[in-house]
Formats: structure tokens, C-alpha cells, sequence
């Protein structure tokens, strides 16, 4: 390393690198421009504008005529802290986040560390069949659950006859439709989770295993002592982007229940879509959103905070 | 000594079990998308279409506008693809230069990642509106053009590209435009394939923006489309799979045609 550095040094003391770097200070802002204009304009922009309108009445009217616009202070986050709705949104949130979170971690190291188990072609080849899900539209996909949970001819129901059970009102009630809704979101989630395990798997050095077989050590103690120590990174990682997407629940319940029956899958994320573009509340939903923006931010801190801890 | 045989091969079985559950809503699609419409509601169900019939995919053709759905969501993801290189420049410029508030950048686009969509849906709808693109591809596009998430796997990718390579072009008197060009992005094979097939994952099935932004049937791409078959008031289950099997098999073939790279992108951008 010191070598190579030291070489590079020389030419650029002597002549040729003064000019192109000093030209290059302008370089890496030009490269990163537009890509961060757009991104900033879509997201920290956004956040501004969404805390603006949460401080005023902006609704349909408003938005065709800005002239009816009013700053009416903290009045929407009163109200909204109010509303029993919000509370149950909160609630469902958190039960999806409490079902949804570990489930997904869990499964999915443990469903990689299977798959990683040999490298033989019939474990590569089994692979695809865990990412599909989580590549596919989740409008091709509520088509093909709603089908399958439908409770005239879906397939679930006819199964659970040929073993006498009763049907199940899989979407319809609310309790279950919490769970059917989880799950539907668990399957299509597991992909990408087990794709990134996967990856940081493969980046273990074999000689840790090899060692360990000479030392007498079975494939528990491996799995328990090499491999899941090692992955510490990729599961915070893992975590901690599984929970940010949870907190954001809101696909899955559009698509499949429209956050019913009865609220009972109103997620936040749904019940800010309610309020903006059902009930056209742009102001009281944009106050909602920043709740639960704050809420994600502070979690995500959290996490990150504990996880420095950890390693001091 | 017996462990060390049945070990894998009863890890595989379980394995191979749960592959074919994951799977089995894929086939139940297709295998409904061929039935004939009377057959799809029979009780108890079907597992094979008794005869095969290509009459929803047909009809998704005939009585609706799928062609124009089709080449619409093909258009977005083709913009999608220049904002592929504008993550690739960010990238560079991550990986490869020292420039004052570099990290505090790098922390912001980190930190869009937490920002939910619910956030920014109607402030972008209101910028959109305000910029005249509401209502036309290019706006369906531009919220997701640039991905947070590719620019931290391009930067840890490319920050394994050696510097004398760089510096010997710079020497030649290259501009950095061209040599992002002509050596970073041929070097980074392996990043731009999970770029690639990512970009066009988000693009294909893009829905809420779509959804918000395209108020007219001209600018519907296939979900929209899609999500209307949902919305018809007798359901058609042979269709509704039709339109589902037009947005999944694409996506599969792509995925299972570039899926060595994904996973060998996610391992080498140092995730571990």
C-alpha cells in the first residue's frame, strides 16, 4: 500500500497533477449536481414543503386557488392527536412492525444460511424461487392473493375443506385480515432481505469454516459462533432497513383490504393517504406524515445509537 | 459420519419445500391466466386449465388499451435508465474525490432513504404541477429517477477502482467526463447489471406515481392498467391473472437472466 502511494506522490509533487486538480475542485460537485438535485428536490424539499402545508387549511379548494390558504398554526396536529383514528393507525403500525420485523430478519438469515449451505447448482438454482417475490408488482401481486384468499373460490378455503376445517374470512375479519395482510407483505419483503445475507455470506472467508472443522466443530457451532457474528453488519443493516420499510407499511393493506374492514389494517402510511387524497385534508395529512416522518428518524437513531454503543 | 451426508440433503428437501410454496402464487397465476373464464370460478378449483385458452390475453389487447399501457411503462423505464447515469456520476464523484461537504452530502442522500413516500406525495405533486409535468411520462418518471440506494452501491463499488488507473488517464490529459466514460463504468460491469436490472425493477412496476401524476389513459403504464382489472365489478379471474402474468413473466426472465450479477454486485459493494 505504501508503495504504490509513495509512487503517485512523485509525479504529482513535480508537475502534471497541479493543474487537474485544482480544476477538479469543481469536478466532484459537477458529478454529484444532478443526481442530488433530483433526489433533494423529491425528498428534503419535500419534507419542507410537507411541514409548511401542515401549518395551514390546504385542501381541494386551496389547491385551485391559493389565495384560500391559511396559516391556522398547530390546529391540524391538534385535531389529529384528537382523532381516535390516528391512534388505531399508530396502534396497527406497530403490531405490523412487531409481526413483520423479526419474522423477516429471522427468516430470511436463516433462509439464506440454508441456501448458502452448498454450492452445488440445485442450491443456486433454488435461489430464484426465494427473490421472485420481492421483484414483482405489488399490483399483480394483490391480484394474485386476493384470488387465492378469495373466500367464494379462493384456493386457501377449498384446502382447509379437504381437511374439514372451516372457512376462513381471510380479508374480512378483522383480526385475521391484520395477519393475511402481514403475511402477504412478509413473502414479497423476504427477497431482497435474503439476497443482501446471501451476499455478505458468500464475503465470510472459507478458512473460518476450515479451521473450525479442525477444531471438531459441528454445523450449529459454525452457524452460531462463525457465521452469525460475522454477519453482525449485514444484520443491523438488514434491520434496520426491514424496520424503516415497516414503519412505511402501506402497500399491501391499499391493495389487498383498502385499510379495512374497520380500520383494522390502517396503517400510518395509509391513513395519511386517507386524509390527503381520499378526504382531501392536504394540510391535516401532511401533519400526519411529518408525525410519522419524526418517528421513523427517531427509531432509526436509536438503532444506530445503540448499535455504536455495541461495538465501543 | 452419516451427518455429514444426509446434512445437505435434508437441508435441500426443506429448502426445495419451501421454494415451491414461495413460488406456487406465480404458477396459480398462470395456470388461472389459461383457463376459460367458466372454469376459473368451478368449485372445487382446477389446478390445470382443462383446455388452455388465450382469450384474456387477448382481450387485455382487444377491449382494453394494454398496447399503449405497454409502451408507456417501457418509456419510463427507459428514462429510468438516464437517471442510471446520473447515479453513476454521483457515484464517482463520491468514490473518488475529496470536496468540502462531501460526507454531509453523502449522509443527506443516505437519509432520503427514510423518508416515506406518504411525506413527499403531495409536496412532488405540487412541484410536478408547478414544473407542468403532471400528466405526462417524464413525471411519472422523475420522482424515483434517481435512487439513494443505487448511489451507495455504485460509491462502495467504485471505491475499489485503483487509483493509478484514474490517474494515468488524468495524466494523458483526459477530462473526467470521459473518464468516467471510457474506464469507470467499463470496470464496473458487475455494479451497473444490479443498477440496471434494479432500475428497471422500479420502473416496471412503478404504481403510486403513476397512479397520482398520469390522469389521463394515454399516460397509464401497466399497473395502472392493471389495477383497474381490479376495480371492474364482476371479477374476472382468468383476466385480472392475464394482466398480472404481462407485469411478473417479463420481470422473472430479466431477473433470472441477470440474477449471478445481483448477487455478486450486493457482495462486492462490501455489504457484510
Amino acid at each position: 500500500m505504501t508503495a504504490t502511494a509513495a509512487r503517485h506522490e512523485a509525479p504529482a509533487r513535480r508537475f502534471a497533477f497541479r493543474t487537474p486538480w485544482r480544476r477538479s475542485t469543481l469536478v466532484p460537485y459537477f458529478l454529484v449536481g444532478p443526481a442530488l438535485l433530483c433526489l433533494l428536490t423529491f425528498s428534503v424539499l419535500s419534507i419542507f414543503v410537507a411541514a409548511v402545508v401542515s401549518l395551514t387549511n390546504l385542501d381541494i379548494s386551496g389547491l385551485a386557488d391559493y389565495g384560500q390558504v391559511r396559516f391556522i398554526g398547530l390546529q391540524n396536529y391538534q385535531s389529529m392527536f384528537g382523532d381516535p383514528a390516528f391512534w388505531e393507525a399508530l396502534g396497527n403500525t406497530a403490531f405490523f412492525v412487531l409481526i413483520g420485523v423479526p419474522t423477516l430478519v429471522i427468516g430470511s438469515l436463516a433462509i439464506a444460511i440454508a441456501l448458502n449451505f452448498s454450492r452445488s447448482r440445485f442450491f443456486r438454482a433454488l435461489r430464484a424461487f426465494y427473490f421472485v417475490p420481492a421483484i414483482t408488482a405489488i399490483v399483480a401481486i394483490s391480484l394474485i392473493w386476493g384470488n387465492l384468499y378469495n373466500s367464494q373460490f379462493g384456493l386457501l378455503n377449498w384446502l382447509l375443506s379437504t381437511v374439514g376445517a372451516a372457512p376462513v374470512a381471510w380479508l374480512t375479519d378483522p383480526t385475521i385480515a391484520k395477519f393475511s395482510v402481514a403475511f402477504v407483505a412478509i413473502w414479497r419483503g423476504s427477497g431482497l432481505d435474503i439476497i443482501i445475507f446471501l451476499a455478505a455470506l458468500q464475503a465470510i472467508p472459507p478458512e473460518y469454516y476450515e479451521a473450525a472443522a479442525v477444531d471438531g466443530a459441528d454445523e450449529w457451532q459454525k452457524i452460531f459462533l462463525i457465521t452469525v457474528p460475522l454477519m453482525r453488519f449485514a444484520i443491523f443493516f438488514v434491520t434496520v432497513t426491514t424496520l424503516i420499510n415497516w414503519m412505511q407499511f402501506f402497500d399491501e393493506p391499499y391493495v389487498l383490504t383498502q385499510g379495512g374492514p374497520v380500520h383494522a389494517t390502517t396503517s400510518m402510511s395509509y391513513y395519511i393517504y386517507q386524509q390527503g387524497f381520499r378526504y382531501d385534508e392536504f394540510g391535516f395529512a401532511s401533519a400526519a406524515s411529518i408525525v410519522l416522518f419524526v418517528i421513523i428518524g427517531v427509531v432509526t437513531a436509536l438503532q444506530l445509537r445503540n448499535r455504536r454503543n455495541a461495538d465501543v | 459420519m452419516v451427518r455429514r451426508r444426509t446434512g445437505p440433503f435434508l437441508v435441500g428437501a426443506l429448502l426445495a419445500l419451501g421454494a415451491l410454496l414461495t413460488a406456487f402464487p406465480f404458477f396459480w397465476m398462470m395456470t388461472t391466466s389459461l383457463k376459460p373464464i367458466a372454469e376459473s370460478y368451478t368449485y372445487p378449483p382446477t389446478v390445470l386449465p382443462s383446455t388452455i385458452s388465450l382469450d384474456s390475453y387477448l382481450r387485455l389487447f382487444r377491449d382494453f388499451d394494454f398496447g399503449r399501457y405497454l409502451v408507456n411503462t417501457v418509456v419510463v423505464v427507459l428514462i429510468g435508465f438516464v437517471g442510471m447515469f446520473f447515479v453513476a456520476m454521483a457515484g464517482y464523484g463520491f468514490a473518488k474525490f475529496r470536496f468540502r461537504g462531501k460526507n454531509v452530502l453523502f449522509l443527506l442522500v443516505l437519509s432520503t432513504l427514510m423518508v416515506p413516500i406518504q411525506v413527499t406525495m403531495i409536496p412532488t405533486y405540487l412541484i410536478l404541477n408547478s414544473l407542468q409535468l403532471t400528466n405526462t411520462l417524464v413525471g411519472i418518471a422523475l420522482p424515483t429517477l434517481v435512487s439513494a440506494f443505487n448511489i451507495f452501491l455504485f460509491r462502495q463499488f467504485m471505491t475499489t477502482i485503483p487509483d493509478e488507473l484514474l490517474e494515468a488517464a488524468r495524466l494523458d490529459g483526459a477530462g473526467e467526463l470521459r473518464i468516467l466514460w471510457s474506464i469507470v463504468l467499463p470496470v464496473s460491469k458487475p455494479i451497473l447489471a444490479v443498477g440496471a436490472v434494479l432500475t428497471f425493477i422500479t420502473g416496471w412496476n412503478s404504481f403510486i406515481w403513476p397512479l397520482i401524476i398520469a390522469n389521463d389513459q394515454q399516460n397509464y403504464t401497466l399497473s395502472v392498467g392493471i389495477s383497474l382489472l381490479n376495480k371492474q365489478l364482476a371479477i374476472n379471474p382468468p383476466l385480472q391473472m392475464a394482466g398480472a402474468s404481462l407485469m411478473v413473466v417479463p420481470i422473472v426472465l430479466v431477473f433470472v437472466i441477470f440474477q449471478r450479477y445481483i448477487v455478486q454486485g450486493f457482495t462486492m459493494s462490501g455489504l457484510r
